[in-house]
């Protein structure tokens, strides 16, 4: 006699009440809030027309934007996953003084509002500045320059690669890694061949995350990066000049350009966490050991 | 165990020798790297900010502090901090539940939805409420000026924005949590003869109130801190649409640095009591599910 329960479809039946009303409410909340007011980004760029949309587009100081962001995004995003996993291993394998404290100070840059992150940093790294006076004699010049952009960038997004490594090296058996040292593996062979593939989805997804965030940012980045057109300007702060000098078209088109780079960057994110979880599913299928363990303190 | 069998230990110790000392020099290593790049790139910013803000006495940071422009600034903040997080606390719970406790068509794009206002930047959130509610150029424009009724450049567009920025948190931090724990509790106490409400009320929301508590915290947090589409809207209209944030911007823009942090060590004690909170839910949660 089997008494399992089969999964609840609000179609066939279910003893929780309430699915109408909560539904109903969420959608209405959403549709109000968020769907409605993002059509009008693109309610109002196709009322310019493909032409003029084409030409703010494509326009030199459109494209330089782009390319600042997405270079500078990405290479913080890429900067954030090796000393994100570095920082992941060591406070999840290593064991040293103020290990907890730091593990909870990871968070800050989700936590401190962005326009304190960018007044600190902007001062740290200005030629007189804490950090920047080591830098300034070798010739390094951080705030207002492409790389203060790229520094206020790391801080707003490192969280995202430690936090998706974190749980996934928590869960890897350590009975795998020491069957991997049995049979003669160097540390570094089981590394990179038990360690790595199992972390990859959730590399990849914290790189992602990283970068999105990054792409978007736009507090920290206005006070350090100068605001130099064509050369340290990035595109949310190209929406927000045009804007204030009345261009609502020209910002609409840009934020257009944003909006529709944000929901590809999401879609992406989704379906890659769907093929991660599909590819555990038949890892387990095959009868795999994925279970949770504590972690195992060296 | 260990003290027992002292013999076996040694011996398993002269086994592992080689091992232990090569990943030791590794270890120490990739300690002292990840240490650096946290103090340089984490702590060093989170320290200099008190510092800054102390820099020239506490009679200048009392007087930022109190200086009534940042007294304005904060009345707002604390304004929109108290509409927004139980607008947004309510929003949570309910999408939440309608998310967890029922299997349905199209849930993956209801949860993308509500990650929406993460992945888009401030800049554009602000944005599209000017495009709804600017008095010039936005489409219900003609609504406005007839009833004479200002959102953008208002506190009303700030609330908006900081409604738009927030609306996640909650709901983020509960879907999971209540997907986990699942509708058995539920279904027993319904059974049972509980009301619906009632088994809300005492069987899901104590399963999921430190979860609740930090999404709480973490909107509040938010809507003090959102700066880049509170910009947007907000129009700088010193006294009347200057959030806590703005504020900051301003004095700094002003050079008036020591003040600009001051008012800036406010925002950073309230992330980390944040951080404080997010780490005792943690904790809690952990015991939970043991």
């Amino acid at each position: 006699m089997n008494l399992t329960i089969k999964p609840i479809k609000i179609k066939e039946q279910s003893v929780i009440p309430g699915f109408g009303i909560t539904m109903g409410i969420s959608l209405l909340y959403i549709a109000l809030l968020v769907l409605i007011p993002i059509s009008m980004v693109f309610f109002n760029s196709s009322s310019l027309g493909l032409k003029s949309f084409m030409d703010i587009a494509l326009s030199a100081r459109v494209m330089a934007s782009l390319k600042i962001s997405f270079g500078a995004s990405f290479l913080a995003a890429t900067v954030n996953t090796i000393f994100g996993l570095l920082l992941a291993w060591v406070l999840e394998r290593y064991s040293f003084p103020f290990k907890k404290i730091i593990d909870g100070l990871i968070d800050l840059p989700f936590a401190l509002p962005t326009a304190v992150a960018g007044i600190s940093l902007t001062t740290l790294y200005a030629p007189n500045g804490w950090i920047g006076k080591f830098l300034e004699p070798l010739g390094i010049k951080v705030s207002y320059t492409p790389l203060g952009i790229i520094v206020a960038l790391i801080f707003i997004s490192f969280p995202f690669v430690v936090r998706t490594v974190q749980p996934v090296l928590q869960s890897i058996d350590k009975e795998v890694e020491e069957a991997a040292a049995c049979l003669g593996a160097t540390r570094l062979q089981a590394f990179c061949k038990i360690i790595i593939p199992e972390l990859f989805p959730s590399i990849i997804t914290g790189f992602a995350l990283s970068f999105a965030r990054a792409l978007g940012e736009y507090g920290s980045v206005v006070f350090i990066s100068g605001n130099m057109p064509m050369k340290t300007e990035i595109t949310p702060l190209l929406i927000r000049t045009k804007l204030e000098q009345y261009d609502y078209a020209g910002g609409t088109a840009v934020a257009a350009i944003m909006l529709i780079i944000s929901f590809l960057m999401l879609l992406a994110i989704n379906l890659f966490q769907w093929w991660a979880v599909n590819r555990h599913k038949f890892i387990f299928a095959k009868g795999g050991h994925h279970g949770r363990k504590p972690t195992f303190e060296p | 165990m260990a003290g027992s069998l002292p013999l076996n230990h040694k011996v398993l110790n002269t086994y592992q020798k080689r091992p232990e000392k090569k990943s030791g020099a590794v270890r120490i290593i990739l300690t002292v790297l990840a240490l650096l790049f946290f103090i340089l790139m984490l702590f060093i910013p989170l320290i200099s900010v008190f510092v800054k803000a102390f820099q020239q006495g506490a009679q200048v940071y009392l007087a930022a502090v109190s200086d009534p422009m940042a007294l304005e600034a904060i009345k707002l903040t604390l304004l929109t901090i108290i509409i927004v997080v139980p607008i947004n606390t309510g929003f949570g719970l309910v999408a939440s539940w309608a998310v967890s406790k029922f299997s349905f068509k199209g849930k993956n794009l209801l949860v993308t939805i509500i990650d929406l206002p993460f992945a888009i930047s401030p800049v554009v959130a602000g944005l599209i409420f000017v495009l709804l509610f600017s008095t010039s150029h936005g489409i219900l424009a003609p609504v406005l000026n007839e009833f004479g009724i200002k959102v953008i450049f208002a506190p009303p567009g700030i609330i908006l924005a900081t409604l738009f920025v927030t609306l996640p948190f909650v709901a983020r931090e509960l879907i999971p949590l209540m997907e986990a724990q699942g509708t058995s509790e539920e279904e027993a106490a319904l059974t049972l003869g509980a009301s619906g409400f009632k088994t809300f009320l005492l069987i899901t929301l104590p399963n999921v109130k430190w979860a609740l508590t930090y999404g709480v915290m973490l909107t509040a947090a938010r809507a003090a801190g959102e700066f880049g589409a509170v910009s947007v809207v907000s129009g700088h209209i010193r006294g009347l649409t200057n959030t806590v944030p703005l504020h900051v911007e301003i004095l700094y823009n002003e050079y008036k640095f020591s003040a600009a942090f001051a008012v800036a060590s406010l925002l950073t004690v309230i992330a980390i009591i944040n951080l404080i909170i997010k780490n005792i839910a943690d904790w809690k949660i952990k015991q939970q599910e043991k």
